[in-house]
């Protein structure tokens, strides 16, 4: 097992809605978590990696301000975006950076308040992460596109509203169970499929809870990792990928094509299969997204991941239990913290530290973290 | 007015494409294909990132296509509340995929997966166009 760069401190903001503060006192919630997580000091971190979507906030090059904020300067800080994936996508140049022997501590914060603005003004900016030339001018939002793989998967493989509505009662089950998660109460079968259409076929309780957060990874490289930490959990393998921003470049809209390439190139590096993976945390922004991420990373083949979750096998102690910490559904979304938040998720749960949401004993993890409509691909594989 | 005038919120003024808007106005939804490669673009551009060129010309998008897939939107972002409901669509015209609004003459009962439509320019408000899908 490849034993070169680990994470050795995570943390976590609870993810609400309207939280009372700036971004800066947001970041240092997580910041302060992660740094007593791994017992080192601002002083000890050679570099900050920032990630977030822009245009929530006013703040211009907001790593300059966290660097400042969080007592990082004068370490080289700067700021990594590929919308919701951002924080994985930070994973990834921290572990670069540790590799090519820059830096033997990298942090890596994500974070976003999306509360600061209207519903309707998240939906116009969420849809300008589409191709603001040719596609937003139709009025188009996130749930549209994902309602347009949807109705392309139910067309395909005879999926159906009731099948996605079983992830959407999967990830409130955990997220009831999480004390970090934005949204804490029990959903039906029945309150998911009579809920307001929002774009068709995906209703409201299909669709994630947008969340003020941030999370927060100290990444170290190996033998620095071994001196801090008793249970370094190792970074096996990493993967990303980029699809067309346009749907119209796009060859199929029943799965996303930059999972299935970063999931290939995340599996050969940690030279593991889908088969050897014991929990995993899925990009579930929507409903349909869980489904696709089933199959897009092998868990099952295209058209049959209905089947898992008919039969509970993404449960915590199914075959392979998948967002046991209620997923993106429940927990939240906000969006340049949730890579981080999916990361911390694993590195706990590989330490066997998740408590209520802890699954027997796994040895190997992966993150499917997805920026867009499947623009940008991270898939990460983590062992401890 | 430039490119601007392409769709119901504009977030685009200048583009080299920026023919796409009149070939609206003279009724032909378009995309552009390489002289040198051959290959077809929608949207159309200005380059080729096949072979690198930017030697362009147009062609128009012609029928029918094949409903790859769509949705009908509740909820709008903002600048499109008085439109709702309307559908968003991907056809497929063999050469390229379209992606634009289903034509409000449409109920979502009408729609389904793999009927044929054609693409058809439209008029909106003021000096605004923009194209819909109708059925074949």
């Amino acid at each position: 097992m490849q034993k070169d760069v680990a994470i050795v401190g995570v943390g976590q903001s609870s993810f609400i809605r309207g939280y009372e503060g700036s971004i800066r006192e947001l970041a240092f919630e997580s910041f302060k978590e992660a740094m007593e997580d791994a017992q080192v000091t601002p002083e000890e971190v050679d570099a900050s990696i920032i990630c977030s979507a822009p245009e929530y906030d006013k703040q211009r090059t907001p790593a300059g301000l966290m660097a400042e904020y969080l007592g990082l300067n004068p370490q080289p800080t700067f700021y990594v975006e590929s919308v919701c994936s951002s924080s994985s996508m930070g994973l990834r140049v921290a572990y670069s950076m540790i590799k090519a022997g820059l830096h033997k501590i990298v942090l890596v914060l994500g974070f976003q308040k999306m509360s600061g603005i209207s519903s309707a003004e998240s939906q116009e900016r969420m849809g300008r992460g589409a191709d603001v030339m040719w596609e937003s001018p139709f009025g188009t939002m996130m749930p549209a596109y994902y309602a347009m793989h949807a109705r392309a998967h139910f067309d395909k493989y005879g999926t159906s509203e009731e099948d996605l509505a079983h992830i959407r009662v999967k990830a409130a089950t955990y997220g009831m169970l999480n004390a970090k998660a934005v949204f804490r109460k029990p959903v039906d079968l029945e309150k998911v499929l009579t809920s307001d259409v929002i774009s068709s076929p995906i209703k409201k309780y299909d669709c994630c809870a947008n969340a003020d957060g941030s999370a927060c990874l100290v990444v170290a490289a190996g033998e620095v990792a071994q001196e801090l930490s008793k249970k370094p959990i190792w970074v096996l393998g990493l993967g990303a990928a980029s699809a067309p921003l346009t749907m119209s470049g796009r060859e199929a809209l029943t799965g996303l094509r930059c999972a299935r390439e970063a999931a290939r190139e995340a599996y050969e590096m940690a030279g593991v299969g889908p088969e050897d993976i014991d929990v995993a945390e899925v990009h579930d922004c929507f409903t349909i997204a869980e489904l696709m991420a089933y199959e897009d990373l092998g868990f099952a083949e295209p058209g049959e991941g209905v089947e898992l979750i008919r039969a509970k096998e993404t449960y915590i102690d199914g075959e392979i239990p998948v967002n046991v910490d209620g997923g993106l559904l429940s927990k939240g979304h906000p969006i340049g913290a949730t890579g981080g938040s999916q990361i911390r998720t694993i590195v706990l749960q590989l330490r066997g530290e998740a408590g209520d949401m802890q699954v027997k004993d796994p040895e190997i993890g992966l993150i499917h973290n997805i920026g867009g409509v499947g623009i940008y691909g991270n898939v990460t594989i983590l062992g401890r | 007015m430039g490119f601007e005038r392409f769709g119901k919120v504009s977030f685009t003024a200048q583009t080299k494409v920026d023919k796409f808007v009149d070939l609206l106005d003279e009724g032909k939804v378009a995309g552009t294909k390489c002289k040198s490669c051959g290959k077809m673009y929608f949207p159309p551009r200005a380059d080729c990132s096949n072979c690198l060129s930017s030697d362009m010309e147009w062609f128009e998008i012609s029928g029918p296509g094949k409903l790859i897939s769509f949705s009908t939107l509740m909820y709008a972002p903002t600048g499109f509340e008085d439109d709702l409901p309307y559908a968003i669509a991907l056809a497929d015209f063999g050469d390229v995929k379209v992606f634009g609004w289903m034509s409000k003459d449409l109920e979502e009962e009408d729609m389904e997966i793999g009927m044929e439509v054609e693409v058809v320019p439209i008029k909106l408000q003021g000096e605004k166009v923009s194209y819909e899908f109708k059925k074949a």
